[in-house]
């Protein structure tokens, strides 16, 4: 399926986010959406102009990651336990790199999240991920 | 061979390490370099603030500690690759200092475990290979920063050897 997205915004309050551009997009809660415009200095094989793998992966953990804070019944702040990539295929020079992930289930200590990185549409996707994340001290905003 | 012949092949060795790590953009856009003790190499990620994944801790982006242990595998693959052109000599050696080097392993799959969070100085990486199949090679790697002995992540990943296509 495509999806035509809104524009989103940048991701300024990540240093490493917002230097490799990353934008969020609407998506519904428990679900993370985000984008990476095509850039040189990205780039893992200089003869093809694939942007790295790494890049995929970093998407990857940061939309999972956004998928579990944003799962209405989380009370705290997650850190990535493990993360599995699994490459399908190279990135299309010249796209941008798009990641939708979901946090599928909630348990008291681990939030479980998969995804897909594509560039034109889901169905084609380019690596997906599996990710435990540790759910950490209680956020004060859902503190009871 | 002489000792200064000696010293000018270890040189040479080093030149092609660094041309091969510098012909990749997004090595230096997260500022990857590698030293070598023979045919073992350690990455460096040398430390930014650009880096930083979580502010308030500060730590590392856990995805720049995963690309770093990638690209830190690829680059022993590559490196075992070039090995035996730098034995060899001659004309094998001279097309890997015009920059002509085998093609990056394409990765597969890879694991990563995080252990502790990285903290904002720099972080250090070495790859085993498990098994240098032909068509496939199996690698785990471990990234660490002031002790050795603690590391912050650990990964295994499966990586497609380059001639084989996809």
């Amino acid at each position: 399926m495509t999806r035509i997205h809104e524009d989103g915004y940048e991701m300024k309050a990540v240093p490493h986010s917002q230097e490799l551009g990353m934008r969020s997009h609407k998506a519904d809660p428990a679900h993370a959406i985000i984008s990476v415009a095509y850039q040189d200095s990205l780039i893992g094989d200089p003869e093809s102009g694939v942007i790295h793998g790494g890049v995929v992966t970093t998407v990857l953990d940061n939309a999972c990651g956004l998928a579990a804070m944003t799962h209405p019944d989380l009370k705290g702040m997650v850190a990535t336990l493990d993360l599995r990539v699994d490459y399908m295929r190279a990135a299309k020079p010249g796209m941008t790199l798009w990641t939708e992930c979901e946090c599928y289930r909630l348990t008291r200590s681990v939030a479980f999240c998969r995804g897909v990185a594509y560039d034109e549409t889901s169905d084609d996707p380019i690596a997906t991920a599996t990710g435990a994340f540790m759910i950490t001290a209680a956020k004060t905003k859902f503190a009871h | 061979m002489s000792a200064a012949k000696e010293q000018t092949r270890k040189e040479r060795r080093d030149a092609i390490l660094g041309s091969l790590t510098a012909s990749i953009p997004y090595i230096r856009f997260l500022d990857v370099e590698f030293t070598r003790m023979g045919d073992e190499l350690t990455g460096r990620l040398n430390f930014s603030d650009k880096l930083i994944g979580n502010p308030m801790i500060p730590a590392l982006h856990g995805g720049v500690v995963s690309a770093f242990l990638e690209i830190t595998a690829q680059t022993q693959l590559t490196w075992d690759l070039v090995w035996p052109q730098l034995e060899a000599g001659g004309e094998e050696e001279e097309a890997l200092l015009r920059g002509e080097f085998p093609r990056t392993p394409k990765t597969v799959n890879l694991t990563i475990d995080y252990l502790r969070s990285g903290r904002p100085r720099d972080a250090y990486a070495r790859a085993i290979v498990q098994k240098a199949g032909r068509r496939v090679a199996n690698v785990r790697v471990e990234a660490w920063q002031d002790n050795r002995g603690r590391p912050i992540a650990a990964a295994h990943g499966n990586f497609l050897m380059p001639g084989e296509g996809k």
